[in-house]
């Protein structure tokens, strides 16, 4: 009988060939990672430190099996008895008892326990092997995690045996055909600490679990898919109440469309500005400025106007509470509280030392599937850069506006700037992949604070680079003629007109 | 069998019967060389005290789960109590006699 191993022994496929069949793990961005899900009909390594969360990813690869693709499962633990796992995935929302009653899945806890057990002589491990091969039959498994079989290294003594049952065992799944996803504890200087990688080579998934600044991050890498393209980076991924979910990084390419359609700031007099029509929609607009500048009353401005097209609007705050902010823009004319009543704006206010950049990401990413807006503000954007370093934040920020491009939002990020003198300077972080950039200034001039506003950059527009003063009055923010700076000439970069006709390309 | 000859004292079964069940999957050398050495052993040093249940994991899978085998062949002691396992072929007499008990380990 041929064996379905043949496949393993021929030479990798050429580039042209059809990538391999996969299985789909249901983890939402693992499967985009990897292109369509695991190796089918294969074992995938998964591992990473204690804590790392290759339980929860391997449990919710055959929950998701079991439950949205009628793939029943099978859960050989070494670990934990039935009642452990069952518990653990219980805050997932994971009912193993439920699906176990459903004959949807198997779960059979393996136990060894080295003082029990006399050796002597020769042996193997078939009773293993008779077990999985039951309980695969028993509910028709195309799914199998062993969780993790390491743990035998501790039960028992003869190394050189386990080595080559283990192999055997491995050989056996390809032959059953079931994807199967083995645990590994992280080694020194070895993927695993037994070296299991040796014997599972058809794919490799790292998970990592770092601390920095007593913030915890997860990240998740596929370190090996023989015979497919997979993402190489590592990427975040989060563990809560919903589960498990990885974010890819933006997509690999720049490739977002350019759409020509405009969306109006809220303010008609900064339309004119903006060639007349306002910001492109998709694109990405910075709002800088020091303290007191009105800053969040731009934002508001455009959300208010936003609203009132119907558009559905999202707006992270990391600094005011959303009753503070909706309180503070009622007092200038703008109430946007029956937006909220609509529906059409939702708030997600967030400290930004509550989490790590990466669980942002993941949270933002989130909420924006979940909500589904047209529209972001992000205010002020600033406040997450002190969470990570330079370059974390200038990567966090160029996924998330990659992935606000791709899914066509448009977004409008305030940036608090800690003094005047080098604001063009010091945003260079994230200016680059801003499509417009707006800076307030707040000058005391004739004993009083006059707000300007300019706008130093608009891709794809022939937009208008005078400083304008505006006030904030009880009807919102008005904008007045140009008026001449009073520190001199603006120095306005004109090098960034890029042609009336031209779109903004990201 | 010269195995009384370095004079370690034989712990005496008390008059109990000693329950054992041999794991195998179908009739393997190791299986058969694991009930020959067993059946020797047991006629030495538990003569008239003993049975022995043969469970063949190919014919009866769901049993495997219950006394948590693993390797085969596998042999446990399920009387007198506690269980005590024993994997391998029992070629190593000595080790079988202290695995069950029937002499003290060192």
């Amino acid at each position: 009988m041929e064996r379905p191993t043949s496949n393993a022994t021929l030479p990798p496929r050429r580039s042209r060939g059809p990538e391999l069949p996969k299985t789909s793990t249901g983890i939402r961005g693992l499967d985009e990672i990897t292109r369509g899900g695991l190796p089918q009909g294969r074992p995938t390594l998964v591992c990473g430190g204690p804590g790392s969360g290759k339980t929860l990813l391997a449990l919710t690869f055959l929950v998701n099996g079991a439950i949205q693709f009628d793939e029943p499962g099978v859960l050989m633990t070494f670990e934990e008895n039935d009642q452990e796992i069952a518990s653990d995935v219980a805050s997932l929302g994971f009912d193993l008892p439920e699906l176990v009653a459903a004959h949807k899945l198997a779960v059979d806890y393996v136990r060894v326990e080295r003082s029990e057990i006399e050796e002597t002589g020769e042996y193997d491990l078939e009773g293993l092997f008779v077990r999985l091969d039951h309980a695969i039959r028993s509910v028709g498994a195309k799914r199998v995690v062993l969780d993790t079989i390491e743990s035998l290294f501790a039960g028992l003594k003869n190394d050189s045996i386990l080595r080559s049952e283990l192999r055997r065992l491995f050989r056996w799944l390809k032959e059953q055909g079931v994807t199967a996803v083995i645990t590994g504890e992280r080694g020194d200087g070895l993927l695993t600490r037994q070296g299991l990688e040796e014997y599972v080579s058809d794919a490799v998934i790292l998970l990592d679990h770092r601390v920095h600044d007593q913030v915890s991050t997860r990240r998740l890498r596929v370190v090996k898919y023989r015979g497919s393209y997979h993402g190489t980076n590592e990427y975040p991924f989060l563990i809560s109440a919903d589960g498990i979910s990885v974010l890819p990084v933006s997509s690999m390419a720049l490739q977002h469309e350019a759409p020509l359609e405009r969306v109006s700031s809220g303010i008609a007099r900064l339309d004119e500005m903006l060639s007349g029509k306002g910001f492109y929609r998709g694109s990405t607009i910075l709002v800088s400025g020091t303290a007191g500048t009105g800053k969040t009353s731009l934002a508001a401005h455009f959300l208010d106007a936003a609203c009132r097209r119907g558009e559905r609007c999202l707006c992270f705050l990391f600094e005011e509470s959303p009753q503070q902010l909706l309180r503070n823009m009622r007092s200038i004319g703008i109430d946007l509280e029956p937006w909220v009543g609509a529906g059409l704006l939702r708030f997600h206010a967030d400290r930004p030392s509550r989490y790590g950049l990466e669980t942002h990401l993941v949270t933002m990413y989130e909420t924006v599937a979940a909500f589904k807006p047209t529209v972001t503000v992000i205010d002020p954007v600033t406040n997450l850069m002190t969470v990570g370093t330079y370059a974390d934040v200038q990567a966090m920020l160029t996924r998330m506006i990659d992935h606000l491009k791709t899914e066509n939002i448009t977004a409008m990020l305030t940036s608090l700037m800690p003094g005047q003198i080098d604001i063009e300077r010091t945003e260079t972080a994230i200016s680059s992949l801003m499509d417009t950039w707006m800076v307030l200034a707040n000058d005391p001039v004739d004993g009083r604070h006059r707000r300007g506003l300019y706008v130093l950059k608009s891709r794809g527009m022939a937009h208008s680079n005078e400083l304008r003063e505006f006030v904030l009055t009880d009807q919102g923010l008005t904008m007045r003629d140009a008026v001449s700076d009073p520190r001199g000439t603006p120095d306005v970069p004109n090098t960034l007109w890029e042609g009336r006709d031209q779109h903004a390309v990201a | 069998m010269q195995l009384l000859e370095d004079g370690v004292p034989l712990v005496p079964p008390a008059g109990q019967t000693y329950r054992l069940r041999l794991y195998v999957a179908g009739q393997t050398p190791k299986s058969v060389l694991a009930f020959r050495n067993l059946k020797q052993i047991c006629e030495e040093h538990l003569h008239g005290h003993y049975e022995i249940e043969i469970i063949d994991l190919l014919q009866n899978p769901q049993l495997a789960q219950g006394d948590q085998i693993l390797a085969i062949p596998t042999l446990v002691r399920r009387l007198p109590e506690p269980i005590k396992k024993i994997i391998g072929d029992l070629s190593n007499t000595e080790r079988v006699l202290v695995g069950l008990d029937l002499r003290m380990g060192q």
